[in-house]
């Protein structure tokens, strides 16, 4: 009979902080910038140039551990970890190992059980993103562009306290929610502003030792990071049910093929020779500072979600949806800001919002339409210049290239057609094409009705009221 | 007088007052260079034409009024180890043969607004990695007093230069003694300011925790000038002072009247020469009758600062040095295999022998199972040795001793022994380790006819006090004569 | 006591700093690396107990900039030394398998 087995899980999660300058040098951190031209001495590793660290770095690792339970490390120090690579310009990373600058926290999650679970956060560091390598498909030679070298990171360690993929991905989108709602980072798996590597290891259920842990890369999304926790388990046991033993390694996830590999080389001695910075005087954290962080520290979700009842009058149902990502919050707000009806923009936002999000697999964190757009189209359905059929086809343009729906509904002579006159002789035509409907709704089959309508608004191309025509379409029959 | 006979402040002056010009003394510089550099080997590279055209600039703008410093229009040579925008930086390193920073150290940027005209740039021993200049991937700089001898290290080549008159003044970079030591043996004034004085922005690092760039100078009054021109608050060096104690020309004041003077015993042990032992005792001496007080103490951990400092300055090396990979900049090996074999072929190519051997054992004392024996034990040993001068700082204003063991040896007679060399060292690296401020002012010829130095170190940021005690030291000694380079003279006519 | 450096130690050392030696090299290597470690062992006899390690000499903390882009496009700068590069990026050896 199989003996059960117990997972036991903890995370490194790596967090591209959203400062506009690098950790140490002043290039900006913007994406999409052509190769190699937000660099300088400092962040290229020239000889002679030295790291000045970004203010705005510390506040944000500070006000992440403040979110996260951490104890806030009076005097921290950066050091240096040594190790070759070409998208590391100096072959040394700024890390911090022996004085990380936040410690011992914890956030909540529902564990497996339903019940709340704590899950332990060992450190939060500082440190510094590497280069991009970019390899050339036709020779045998890779580029290198230091754009994001030294665009700066924190390292979130947490304890081995997770124990399914489940609790794994409830741990993530928590720690991700924290950090959006602090504007610390977008979080985005997929563009890798967010990085979770996945230390795990297996024992037999009820053992109190840990087994031998591996360390997963490359986990680009929580569909990625559950095939590879669940695959790395697997592994795992089979290894041990074979009577051998699990080496402690790095692997790779290859989310395709949904295998890893281990990622050895006897170049790679992981022995990284870590040693306090010179070149960074250490960072000392007054309690007056943390206060100030504190106190300037955003308005998280569950304050959020009550305001929101109160202030907008929305259902809980509602402000729980919105509230689940910052990025949807924030068009709420900025929604009901310009002047639009609460209850409307939520319903967009829960609706079609996130209808269009799921079949596009993205993330609140990927819409870009304005809420200035967002009001205008609400206030050309309340103004019945256009109807709902439009609105949701105006939307689905304004989800994809955020377009003005003012704008587009003239150009593409969407407006709704009020013109009474008009729509009356279109309807005495339906009625004269559709006798048998004609026939049935006075034999008192109301769906007559609605196919009639329905023949109308084909006739003026969809632009017409339907409640017009329905009053229209009774009057006349 | 000869125009080369001027200190730097000296020949300034003379700009000024219009009794010469600069381009007159760049010529000056430039024809001792034609008679004596393939001697010496001081430069590592210089540029005659841009050096004229730099000095027509300077020569413009003072008689425009638009320049006032006390360097404005001199000749100065700068260390390979220090950046300067468009002319080629090589640490004396294959490694770094053809590189050209695109951006100047600050130090730098510093002189250049105060005038200055840079010649070109000196020879070293590799990455400062060194006590001889002979470490150079060009090869090494004779001492001008005599070319049979080294003219120290690492700043071998500012400071032959100096004494050559093949510039007024030089910038070199003191890690363990770099510039007191050079100093030393050639006979002039070198000076290694407190940590964090001048700005490391454009230093190629050694040992990022000991460097300090310093001036090597004809005298106190010079060294004073200069090092007021190049101390400046840099926010590119986050390790770099708001000094607000830095006009340093103030100290240059014949008066030691009181002034504390400790003289520790251990100085003075097995291993020195007797002739230095007793120019630097006599140095003493004089110091005593001009009003000082002079005391012997012991400085008991003197043994103990070589092995700290070869463990620190290793490992944080080692590190410094990995940059060095065949991938932005310098040598790259022609033929390779892959990633891992062509960092391993670029660099064991591209460094020397003693750069190696200090990178691997940086590595070493660094690695695994290794760092807290080692590189901890060090910055322990480190605090103590910063312990006991404090407390030598509380009792006395200034430490005086000799800066080194013995005078200039012969070529080649120090890299079979490198721990040989490193035990030179004893008198200089504490102020490195500490980073208190030390001075190298020449205080006799010995019997062979090479320059004894003299040393006196002072509190952090109490460079006022040794600049002080130097300047009246050098009043009551009266004038030290440079070395004869017309020795190393050859006739244009001259056929090989 | 004198330390002998074995042939793995130099190897390991080689790994970690990225420099192959020859032969005759590293005999050298190991003979020097062992008279420097016999050498530094002199700081045993110092009694560091209780000590804090002093990696900044002085107690200057908090240096910081302000997060403000001062740097523009400097590449043609950056580049200027590169033994190879290609399309605005640096060249290097093919770094997967």
């Amino acid at each position: 009979m199989a003996k059960e087995y117990d997972t036991v899980i903890g995370l490194e999660v790596h967090v591209e902080l959203d400062t506009k300058t690098k950790i140490f040098c002043g290039c900006s951190t913007a994406f999409g910038a052509e190769p190699n031209t937000h660099t300088c001495p400092v962040c290229t590793g020239m000889p002679g140039s030295l790291p000045v660290l970004n203010k705005q770095v510390v506040e944000y690792a500070i006000s992440v551990g403040l979110a996260t339970n951490c104890r806030i490390t009076g005097f921290s120090k950066f050091d240096r970890k040594n190790y070759f690579y070409p998208d590391n310009p100096q072959n040394y990373q700024i890390s911090q190992l022996y004085l990380p600058i936040c410690t011992n926290g914890f956030v909540e999650i529902t564990g497996e059980d339903g019940n709340n679970k704590k899950i332990g956060i060992h450190e939060i560091h500082m440190e510094e993103d590497a280069g991009k390598l970019i390899h050339d498909e036709w020779e045998d030679c890779s580029y290198v562009d230091y754009n994001r070298s030294g665009v700066p990171l924190i390292e979130i360690v947490s304890e081995p306290d997770m124990r399914s993929a489940d609790e794994v991905i409830a741990y993530l989108t928590k720690l991700r929610m924290i950090i959006q709602y602090l504007g610390a980072s977008d979080c985005k798996l997929n563009e890798g502003s967010m990085r979770a590597d996945v230390n795990l290891s297996v024992r037999e259920a009820g053992s109190e030792t840990f087994g031998t842990r591996t360390e997963m890369k490359n986990l680009n999304s929580f569909k990625a990071i559950r095939r590879a926790i669940e695959n790395e388990r697997e592994r795992q046991i089979d290894i041990i049910e074979a009577g051998e033993k699990v080496i402690q390694e790095t692997r790779r996830w290859d989310d395709n093929k949904e295998y890893s590999y281990p990622m050895r080389s006897k170049e790679d001695a992981k022995d990284y020779r870590y040693f306090p910075e010179p070149d960074l005087p250490p960072v000392v954290v007054s309690e007056q500072w943390i206060e100030e962080i504190r106190s300037r520290q955003p308005e998280f979700r569950d304050e959020k979600m009550a305001r929101y009842i109160r202030e907008f009058d929305i259902p809980e149902y509602d402000a729980d949806i919105i509230t689940s990502s910052k990025k949807m919050a924030d068009i709420f707000e900025a929604t009901v800001g310009e002047g639009a009806n609460p209850k409307k923009v939520s319903n967009y936002l829960m609706g079609e919002t996130m209808r269009l999000l799921k079949i596009l697999e993205k993330e609140p964190e990927d819409i870009h339409f304005s809420p200035e757009n967002l009001a205008r189209l609400i206030k050309l359905t309340d103004d019945q210049v256009i109807n709902s059929s439009v609105a949701k086809e105006v939307f689905e343009k304004m989800f994809e290239e955020d377009v003005n729906p003012e704008e587009y509904v003239e150009i593409h002579g969407l407006k709704q057609n009020n013109d009474v006159e008009g729509l009356k002789e279109i309807i005495k035509q339906v009625i004269t094409e559709n006798p048998k409907s004609v026939e049935d709704y006075h034999s008192g089959k109301e769906k007559a009705l609605g196919f009639l309508v329905g023949q109308t608004m084909k006739a003026t191309r969809g632009k017409a009221n339907p409640e017009m025509i329905h009053l229209l379409l009774k009057e006349l029959l | 007088m000869d125009i080369l006979d001027f200190t730097a402040v000296g020949l300034a002056d003379e700009i000024k007052k219009g009794e010469v010009s600069a381009q007159e003394a760049v010529e000056a510089v430039f024809s001792r260079i034609d008679n004596c550099e393939d001697e010496l080997n001081c430069y590592i590279s210089f540029d005659r034409m841009e050096a004229v055209k730099r000095a027509q600039q300077v020569q413009k703008a003072i008689e425009a009024g638009e320049i006032h410093s006390s360097l404005a229009g001199v000749p100065v040579a700068i260390k390979d180890n220090i950046c300067t925008k468009g002319m080629k930086t090589t640490c004396a390193s294959k490694i770094l043969q053809n590189f050209v920073p695109t951006y100047s150290a600050h130090a730098v940027k510093c002189l250049e607004e105060a005038g200055a005209v840079i010649i070109g740039k000196t020879n070293m021993d590799e990455f400062a990695m060194g006590s001889t200049t002979e470490t150079s991937f060009t090869g090494p700089t004779k001492n001008p007093w005599n070319t049979a001898c080294v003219p120290g290290g690492s700043s071998g080549g500012s400071a032959a230069a100096v004494a050559a008159g093949e510039c007024y003044y030089a910038l070199g970079s003191d890690t363990g003694g770099s510039i007191r030591q050079p100093a030393g043996y050639c006979g002039i004034v070198g000076m290694k300011p407190t940590y964090s004085t001048v700005s490391r922005y454009g230093l190629i690092a050694y040992g990022s925790s000991l460097d300090q760039i310093g001036p090597l100078c004809k005298d106190v009054t010079d060294c004073a000038n200069i090092l007021e021109v190049i101390t400046s608050y840099d926010e590119k060096d986050s390790t770099s002072a708001r000094r607000k104690d830095a006009s340093f020309t103030e100290a240059l004041v014949d008066d030691v009247k009181g002034m504390r003077i400790g003289i520790p015993k251990e100085y003075f042990g097995k291993g020195l020469e007797p002739e230095i032992s007793a120019a630097v005792l006599k140095a003493a001496a004089l110091l005593e009758e001009k009003g000082a007080i002079i005391e012997e103490f012991n400085l008991t951990l003197t043994d103990y600062a070589i092995p700290a400092y070869y463990t620190i300055a290793s490992a944080e090396a080692s590190s410094n040095l990995e940059r060095f990979d065949g991938i932005k900049y310098g040598y790259r090996t022609e033929v390779y295999e892959g990633l891992h074999n062509m960092y391993k072929k670029t660099r064991s190519e591209g460094f020397g022998g003693e750069v190696k051997r200090r990178i691997m054992l940086g590595s070493f004392v660094l690695s695994s199972g290794y760092y807290d024996a080692y590189y901890l034990k060090a910055l322990r040993v480190k605090a103590l040795i910063k312990q006991e001068f404090d407390k030598a700082f509380s009792k006395y204003d200034v430490i005086l001793g000799p800066v080194a063991p013995q005078t200039a040896p012969k070529l080649g007679e120090s890299l079979t022994e490198p721990l040989k060399m490193y035990l030179g060292d004893i008198y200089t690296i504490s102020a490195n380790l500490t980073g208190i401020p030390g001075i190298s002012v020449p205080c006799g010829i010995d019997s062979k006819g090479l320059p004894i130095g003299l040393q006196l170190l002072g509190d952090c940021f109490r460079e006022k006090n040794i600049i002080r005690t130097a300047y009246a030291y050098e009043q009551a000694r009266g004038k030290f004569a440079g070395p004869d380079v017309s020795g190393c003279e050859h006739s244009l006519y001259e056929v090989e | 006591m004198a330390k002998v450096i074995s042939d793995e130690t130099i190897e390991y050392v080689g790994i970690l700093a990225k420099l192959e030696l020859q032969e005759e090299e590293k005999e050298q290597a190991k003979k020097d690396m062992a008279v420097m470690l016999d050498y530094i062992d002199k700081m045993k006899e110092l009694d560091t107990e209780g000590i804090e390690p002093m990696s900044h000499i002085f107690s200057v903390n908090n240096v910081f900039r302000e997060d403000i882009v001062t740097n523009g496009d400097d590449r043609e700068n950056i580049l200027a030394n590169a033994p190879l590069k290609k399309n605005g990026m640096f060249n290097v050896p093919k770094t997967f398998e």
